[in-house]
């Protein structure tokens, strides 16, 4: 290699300070990213894994109990009213259904828009989409009460008339939006996967491993005819994912804005729990890898280039956020009508308003830290953030739902809402479920997509070829 | 196809990409190639056509689209009329959200079952040819020998200013190549 650095041209300071910096360091060759991605694979898992495992299936346990309890006793258990027939249960779902967003805007979005940084946390942050998307559905689920009866949300002709389903309701799009998004995801994953369970059948030892990855390949032998076709079809996945996400979190919003509520019939939600949910995944998507690159030794593949840029990102949705808490208080205002502009002075200094200014501030105050590249370069600062962005969403959704419900047209209905523990274990549950499935997640698959970011390592570069070989083509 | 088959080993995509044009130019039959990864221009230097996956992606996801909104209409205005808020029964705006779903659905799992029946991937298939490495970082272009009756050491040597790192033969039988 010696020799032909002396054949290349210096290039100027100014000229290289004008590329992008390398999206992978240390110098890494493609035997070397599957010997890195492949490694906590290979090897027995850490303490830390055990003791994180443990905590996320004890806490997995407790919300089985409490799901369990509350099926048997139905949920009166829980500590909704006639007034807040929506509270805890609703506030899950939303905010695991826009846990699930990022990834998908990380895994296809990016990919539309030829963002390279994505391949390093692309497969992480679709398999949080999927576990999320998994969260979310239970929530409405266990608040039919009748969970066994959930089938009777699919048309299908049936002995009761037949009685079809309200294809005019929006809690029906919810439905056929959050299904087919799941399933999207996982076939999205799973084809993203294809090429990296290949490298696992071929590289392992234990028969076992290579006899499970050989059936999940599907007999996947790297061909250029194949991979021609899979990039293709990658590229419709990426397409069709795009407005699904979109949809799906506009569908979500619709829940609540086709409703008469004050506070939640607006034609700025769509838009508003679009950008809500991919910040509040991103922050997610950020915790997750701050811990993974740490404790899988990654900060080669995930370096601070690509905290950063999901910092810039998460910075932007903030701001959009932040906008829609404007635009909410000044249209309620110019609009006139009493109800609304009720609302939303009740919710900044109503029963309530404790969880409004933890919302504010963790959703739109603190993320203005992110304008400076010390902090976004910061990886504790970072990961401090991201979790207060996590809290600063949940109780976005609470606030929405819970002051608009609990304060409504008819003073003499007013009333409060204090969640109970069952409600709590639940919430605790789901995360034992987020948790228990990613760690499990970071022990049998490839974190990285090993196939996506050999493609944008550097190369080494070589001596200029022979011209005898290009004479002889001529 | 014939019976034995050449494999040509790089360590790099650029010298993969090459090598396929030389031997493109110097009028051999290059089968297939074999990448760690999507190597762009790989296509193009191997003379592949775009794929027409995309057209089974459109028809599935016309089918989702067109068939839901007919099930929708026969719910909502025939089978089962119910005035909901008002709204005509045939109300298509509010019959679109499910109408979207159903065709992003059947598009992503359309194409997807499209590929593998395509490029014959299913449980259990086993890998062929044998090459441990390509899933590693090895790039192997794979040679017709019948064309030309080409000698494998005059291969090797004009293959050699691509930093070529083994050549080598194989037979291929009914089972594909060994």
């Amino acid at each position: 290699m010696a020799e032909l650095h002396q054949n290349e041209v210096t290039p100027s300071a100014e000229a290289l300070a004008t590329l992008r910096p390398t999206l992978i360091t240390g110098g890494k060759v493609p035997a070397d990213v599957t010997r890195d991605v492949c490694a906590p694979m290979e090897r027995s898992p850490t303490l830390l894994w055990w003791g994180a495992f443990l905590l996320a299936a004890s806490s997995l346990l407790v919300g089985v109990i409490a799901v369990t309890y509350q099926i048997a006793m139905g949920i009166g258990t829980w500590g909704l009213n006639r007034t807040v027939g929506w509270a805890f249960d609703i506030t899950n779902f939303v905010f695991w259904v826009g846990i699930g967003h990022a990834g998908t805007l990380i895994s296809a979005v990016l990919f539309l828009f030829r963002q390279k940084w994505r391949t390093s946390v692309n497969r992480s942050a679709e398999a949080m989409t999927l576990i999320a998307v998994v969260c979310a559905g239970l929530f409405p689920v266990i608040h039919m009460g009748r969970p066994w009866l959930a089938f009777w949300m699919a048309p299908y002709p049936n002995t009761r008339g037949s009685l079809w389903v309200n294809f005019k309701s929006p809690l029906l799009w919810d439905v056929f939006a959050i299904s087919t998004y799941l399933l999207i995801s996982a076939v999205f994953w799973y084809v993203g996967l294809l090429p990296d369970l290949a490298t696992i059948r071929d590289r392992s030892k234990s028969p076992w491993r290579r006899r499970i990855a050989g059936i999940l390949s599907l007999g996947w032998n790297g061909s250029a005819r194949t991979w021609n076709r899979y990039e293709t079809v990658y590229m419709l996945l990426a397409g069709l994912a795009t407005p699904l996400v979109f949809s799906v979190h506009t569908i979500v919003s619709m829940d609540f804005a086709t409703a008469v509520i004050p506070g939640w019939h607006t034609t700025i939600f769509p838009p508003y729990f679009v950008a809500g949910a991919i910040f509040s995944g991103l922050a997610m998507v950020l915790t997750l890898m701050l811990i993974g690159r740490k404790t899988m030794r990654l900060e080669n593949y995930i370096t601070v280039n690509h905290i950063d840029a999901m910092c810039k990102l998460m910075l932007a949705m903030g701001c959009i956020v932040g906008l829609a808490y404007g635009t909410e208080f000044f249209i309620a205002l110019f609009s006139g009508n009493p109800y609304e502009q009720f609302v939303f002075f009740n919710r900044a200094l109503g029963p309530f308003s404790w969880a409004y200014w933890t919302m504010v501030s963790c959703n739109v105050l603190v993320p203005q830290l992110l304008w400076f590249r010390s902090i976004r370069r910061n990886v504790a600062v970072v990961f401090v953030i991201s979790i207060l962005v996590n809290i600063g969403m949940w109780f976005e959704r609470f606030v929405i739902i819970v002051t608009s419900l609990s304060r409504d047209f008819l003073p003499s209905s007013w009333t409060g809402y204090v969640p109970t523990i069952i409600e709590v274990a639940t919430l605790v549950g789901s995360f034992g479920l987020f948790f228990t499935c990613f760690l499990l997640f970071c022990r049998f698959f490839p974190v990285i997509a090993m196939a996506e970011v050999k493609g944008v390592i550097e190369k080494p570069r070589r001596a200029p070829r022979q011209e005898s070989a290009q004479g002889d083509a001529a | 196809m014939s019976d034995r088959i050449l494999l040509a080993n790089f360590e790099q995509e650029d010298d993969l990409l090459d090598a396929i044009g030389e031997l493109r130019a110097k009028g051999y039959k290059v089968l297939d190639a074999f990448t760690p990864y999507a190597v762009h221009g790989l296509d193009n230097a191997l003379g592949l056509k775009p794929s027409r996956l995309t057209w089974v992606c459109f028809v599935f996801g016309m089918t989702g689209a067109l068939g839901m909104l007919w099930f929708e209409y026969w719910v909502g205005a025939i089978a089962w009329a119910v005035d909901v808020g008002g709204k005509p029964w045939n109300s298509l705006p509010s019959n679109v959200p499910v109408a979207f779903e159903t065709a992003v659905l059947l598009a992503g799992f359309g194409s997807v079952f499209a590929l593998l029946a395509v490029c014959r991937l299913y449980p259990g298939k086993r890998s062929t040819p044998q090459l441990e490495r390509v899933t590693d970082d090895r790039f192997v272009l794979v040679l017709d020998q019948s064309d030309a009756q080409i000698d494998a050491s005059q291969v090797a040597a004009m293959l050699r200013p691509f930093n070529l790192l083994e050549l080598e033969e194989r037979i291929v039988t009914a089972g594909g190549i060994e």
